[in-house]
């Protein structure tokens, strides 16, 4: 189990359909693009994407393709499977409320209860 | 929610293991390399951005494993992993994997082979189309305490008509002179009903069956014959159907052959092996042509249930209609006699007076296989300290409990599933040999064989012990303190308090069950050394019986012998060529009721109504007693003494009036407090005279070995007191005899007075008394050897865990030897300890055999399944092996020498 999924679990997974469902990446591509999105907040262990991608493929939510790279180099692309793109929806709706019912409870005032 | 990616997956990880693994190691290799790219890009040389990238990433070698664990399938992974281990650590100890594996195989092969036979005769349907509808129909006239005396004619047709039954058949078992063939031969016969093939659903491989619409009075001019005699008597024959056959001089005309393999449904192998089946209405020449309704002469029946009904409903439905019987005929149903028709599950018939035999065989055998396994657990505990260092290791470099439970489980199951199949491997070997060594009355309408559920049941005895001999070990691994384990340091013993505790209980267990097993052997064993030893009061020393039967045609006009004075005639004839012969110093002819112990409950040999005088009641209400129809020799030839009067002699003959000779049983229960002598009585109702008890003789265990007290009554050939003449005839001769000779000598004799007469069954009486204890002995054999295996896998148990709690306390015992401790108080102290678990095996194996004896007691004989001799008995001589299993270890404490344990601990 890797410390991310530790302190915030199901989240790698979130961030890393997310980051497929713009385009086909690489593993490297992922991890890229998850920093770059969220304006390197959120950084991941390198080497602990790669169980999180092989978990998802098996589960069939990503599928891989071998092809070159920017760089011209060889590897391995995940690209987001129909029940994958489901899975984005329903795991974002689910983060939305989380992330929601949060704020609320934090946002809280003691005279509004 | 196995999808599709999830096989895919999984097959990558396990089909194409060597590519996923190159592809694991590119995808991450081309990581690295795109991050060192990066790191070139913003100003590092290309060496130090390599270096950067590859520590940024971690340890691929982890993070692989973390890979291969996300492609799924992990449980097939560790299992390949475990079973290979285990593979290796079998190896490595080939001593007790040798003793594990020959244990299981013998337990498992053992334990299957009784089950192939349980499977065979008690869990399989009986052979036939809805064996569930079939039953056996019964009469009881519990008010004269007679059971199932037989039902008459009239009664037949009442329960025929009554809607209660598809079909019923009365099945009348009898012998017959098969003649026309080569030499005259004996065959098994079975008399039935048209519709008896029909009511089974079994038909004939070629031909047909009777047709059971066939109600024209007598038999049917037809005959079916079984596949064992078409071969052997007809040379399978292709165009036997059509065929003429001689029966007792009748004509009869072969209709059908039976399948190979087909068996009657019968109590003994003598009912189940017919070799003719003939049909008739049961009334019309040469049978009555209106039978009374209370004359009980068919003495079995069988029944097909009509669809739907249970064997319940249909019962109740017999009693209502046995009560409106009752009522229209209160003639022929006396109330005291309390009628009664009871149906039982055919195959009760069949397997019923097996059952108890096989369960305990299979209960026996069945602890054996217990007790192996907890001397394989008790193995395994001790190797589980020699490897407990092996165990903390693992566990402290972050092995779970749970997986070395698993572990653990894994290389016993590989042990019990190794042999197993070993033992399979023996039982298949074996099994024409052991096939054999099933007695012969074990009913075997269906074939002994590894079948699918034999196999499976195979496999399930092995996983179970598996599972008992692992899980005691197994849940010990779990428990392990770390810090104590490697604080010893390589010295490999643990010697926890648990697993001590746990060997001790695992020996509890075995001399519990080796004690159960052990009394119930000796009660076994009891019963048949009584039953051996007897008084059987007659002599069965140098007697040879030799049987022939004298035709009874249904045309009596042919009938040779129908009258006493032809029969008395051919009598006189056979004994007087008979004493001719070598060796011959005396000879007798008798009944079929006559031969010691050689009859069954046979319909050839029924009990004859008693009628005493003054106290004559109407004919079904009066008692039934066997009756033997001798010649007067017969009582010296046996050795059956006379206590009062005179025996019959050869002045009683038809002119004479009829004399009888009882024995003390007959006297004691019908004259308790007269003198018998010169009383009256008749043995048939329909006789007019009176005839007279002239002898009382001793008692004779004629009709079974097991009871010594049956009225018996005795009558002359020469006279026929019974008005029943005797079909089947037993020539007994004694002397010095030249057994091989003496039946072609008897037959030769025999067939010069009549070329027709089949001579047969000839056997010394020797060996007749032996042959009928011979179930008895099979189970009691196998039951001792069972006995014995676990008293010596006992012996073992407790000698191993004796010897392992001495080396354990060598230290202790080398203080307390330092100390000043006598050698004779550490010998008391480990004897001490080696009894103490005896002794609480032997109290809960007391509580265990009471239990198992009680439920067995149909089984004993002249010993009562409480007898405190044996129990004691048996206790005392596992005490005894306890103590000596415990003496060697015991020694060896004694012999410690101090200064070296002291310095080893």
């Amino acid at each position: 189990m890797s410390d991310e999924a530790e302190l915030l679990p199901g989240t790698l997974d979130l961030l890393i359909l997310k980051a497929v469902s713009l385009g086909p990446l690489h593993g490297y591509g992922v991890l890229l693009r998850i920093g770059q999105i969220s304006g390197q907040t959120l950084l991941i262990e390198q080497g602990a994407l790669y169980p999180a991608l092989f978990r998802l493929v098996r589960q069939g939510l990503l599928t891989t393709e071998w092809d070159k790279s920017d760089n011209n180099r060889r590897a391995k692309y995940y690209e987001l499977t129909r029940k994958g793109r489901k899975r984005l929806r329903e795991e974002t709706e689910w983060w939305n409320r989380l992330a929601a019912a949060v704020a609320t409870v934090l946002a809280a005032e003691p005279e509004g209860i | 929610m196995k999808s599709l990616a999830y096989f895919r997956s999984v097959a990558a990880k396990f089909f194409r293991r060597s590519q996923t693994e190159r592809e694991m190691e590119e995808e991450l290799r081309s990581h690295i390399q795109h991050r060192a790219e990066d790191l070139q890009r913003s100003g590092l040389d290309r060496a130090e951005a390599e270096r950067r990238a590859r520590i940024e990433f971690g340890s691929p070698e982890r993070f692989k494993e973390e890979c291969r664990e996300a492609l799924g399938g992990n449980f097939i992974d560790t299992l390949l992993q475990d079973v290979h281990f285990s593979f290796r650590m079998l190896r490595k100890s080939p001593g007790f994997t040798a003793v594990a594996v020959l244990t299981i195989a013998v337990g498992i092969g053992a334990t299957t082979a009784i089950f192939s036979v349980v499977d065979a005769a008690l869990l399989h349907p009986l052979p036939y189309p809805h064996p569930e509808q079939l039953v056996s129909i019964e009469d009881d006239l519990p008010g004269i305490s007679a059971q199932d005396v037989g039902m008459s004619e009239p009664e037949w047709q009442d329960l025929q008509h009554s809607g209660i039954f598809e079909y019923v058949s009365p099945t009348w078992y009898d012998d017959n002179n098969l003649t026309g063939s080569s030499k005259p031969a004996r065959v098994s016969l079975l008399i039935v009903a048209p519709d008896y093939f029909a009511l089974l659903g079994v038909n004939p491989q070629m031909g047909c069956g009777f047709n059971p619409e066939n109600h024209t009075p007598g038999f049917t001019e037809e005959v079916v014959i079984s596949d064992t005699m078409w071969k052997r008597d007809f040379a399978s024959d292709p165009q036997i159907v059509g065929r003429n056959v001689r029966m007792d001089t009748d004509l009869y005309r072969i209709i059908g052959v039976m399948p190979p393999g087909f068996q009657a449904p019968g109590r003994t192998t003598r009912e189940r092996n017919i070799e003719i089946w003939a049909a008739t209405s049961f009334y019309g020449p040469p049978l009555a042509d209106q039978p009374p309704r209370n004359r009980r002469n068919l003495p079995t029946a069988i029944a097909r249930l009509r669809p739907g009904l249970t064997i319940a409903a249909a019962q109740s439905q017999v009693d209502a209609l046995v009560e409106s019987l009752q009522k229209q005929f209160p003639a022929d149903y006396p109330e005291q006699a309390r009628w009664r028709v009871r149906l039982l599950p055919l195959k009760e018939i069949v397997v019923g007076n097996v059952r108890q035999s096989l369960i305990l065989l299979l209960g026996a055998v069945g602890l054996v296989l217990v007790i192996g396994c907890a001397n394989i657990a008790n193995l395994m505990l001790a190797r589980a300290s020699a490897r407990g260092r092996e165990m903390a290791i693992r566990q402290a470099l972050g092995a779970g409990w749970k997986r070395l439970m698993q572990q653990l489980l894994t290389e016993s199951l590989l042990l019990s599933l190794i042999g197993g199949i070993a033992g399979l491997t023996i039982l298949f070997w074996m099994r024409d040999f052991l096939v054999r060594l099933v007695p012969e009355s074990l009913p075997r309408l269906n074939n002994i064989s590894i079948s699918w559920p034999v196999l499976l049941f195979a496999l399930g005895a092995s996983l179970l012990a598996g599972v008992i001999f692992g899980l005691v070990p197994a849940l010990q691994a779990g428990r392990l303190d770390l810090t104590h384990v490697l604080k010893m340091d390589g010295r490999g013993s643990t010697g926890s308090r648990q697993q001590s505790r746990a060997r001790r209980v695992l020996v509890v267990a075995e001399f519990a069950l080796s004690l159960v097993l052990m009394i119930t052997a000796s009660l076994l064993l009891r019963s048949f050394w009584d039953l051996v030893n007897v008084r059987l009061g007659f002599n069965p020393e140098s007697v040879l019986t030799v049987k022939t039967r004298l035709p009874y045609p249904n045309d009596p006009k042919t009938d040779l012998y129908a009258t006493a004075s032809q029969q008395a005639q051919f009598v006189r004839e056979i004994l007087q060529r008979n004493r001719k012969l070598p060796g011959v110093e005396e000879a007798a002819v008798g009944d079929l009721g006559a031969i010691p112990l050689g009859h069954d409950r046979d319909n050839q040999n029924p009990p004859v109504p008693l009628i005493l005088e003054g106290h004559e009641t109407a004919a079904n209400q009066s008692p039934l007693v066997d009756a033997s129809i001798v010649t007067p020799g017969y009582f010296h030839l046996l050795g059956i003494t006379l206590r009062r009067g005179r025996l019959l002699n050869d002045f009683d003959n038809d002119k004479a009036p009829g004399a009888v000779v009882i024995n003390e049983t007959m006297a004691e229960t019908y004259w308790p407090n007269e003198d018998p002598l010169g009383k009256h009585l008749k043995l048939s109702s329909s006789e007019s005279s009176w005839a007279t008890v002239v002898g009382i003789v001793a008692d004779a265990r004629i009709e079974s070995l097991e009871n010594a007290r049956i009225s018996e009554i005795y009558t002359s050939v020469y006279q026929n007191v019974s008005r029943h003449l005797a079909h089947h005839l037993a020539i007994l001769l004694r002397g010095h005899l030249d057994t091989a000779a003496i039946p072609d000598q008897v037959r030769e004799q025999v067939q010069s007075v009549d070329p027709t007469l089949p001579v047969f069954g000839a056997e010394m009486l020797n060996d007749t008394v032996s042959a009928s204890l011979a179930q008895r002995r099979f189970l009691m054999e196998i039951v001792a050897i069972f006995a014995l295996t676990a008293l010596l896998l006992t012996w073992l148990g407790i000698y191993g865990v004796i010897s392992y709690i001495v080396s354990e306390r060598t230290h202790e015992i080398g203080i307390r030897l330092a100390l000043g401790a006598q050698r004779r108080r550490i010998l008391q102290m480990v004897l001490r300890q080696g009894l103490g678990l005896a002794v609480t095996g032997a109290v809960i194996g007391l509580v265990g055999a009471l239990i198992v004896s009680n439920l067995m007691s149909g089984l004993l004989y002249g010993v009562r399944p409480t007898d405190p001799l044996t129990f004691a008995g048996v206790a005392l001589l596992l005490m005894i092996v306890a103590l000596l299993a415990c003496y060697i270890p015991a020694r060896r404490a004694v012999r410690v020498d101090p200064i070296v344990a002291l310095r080893e601990a």
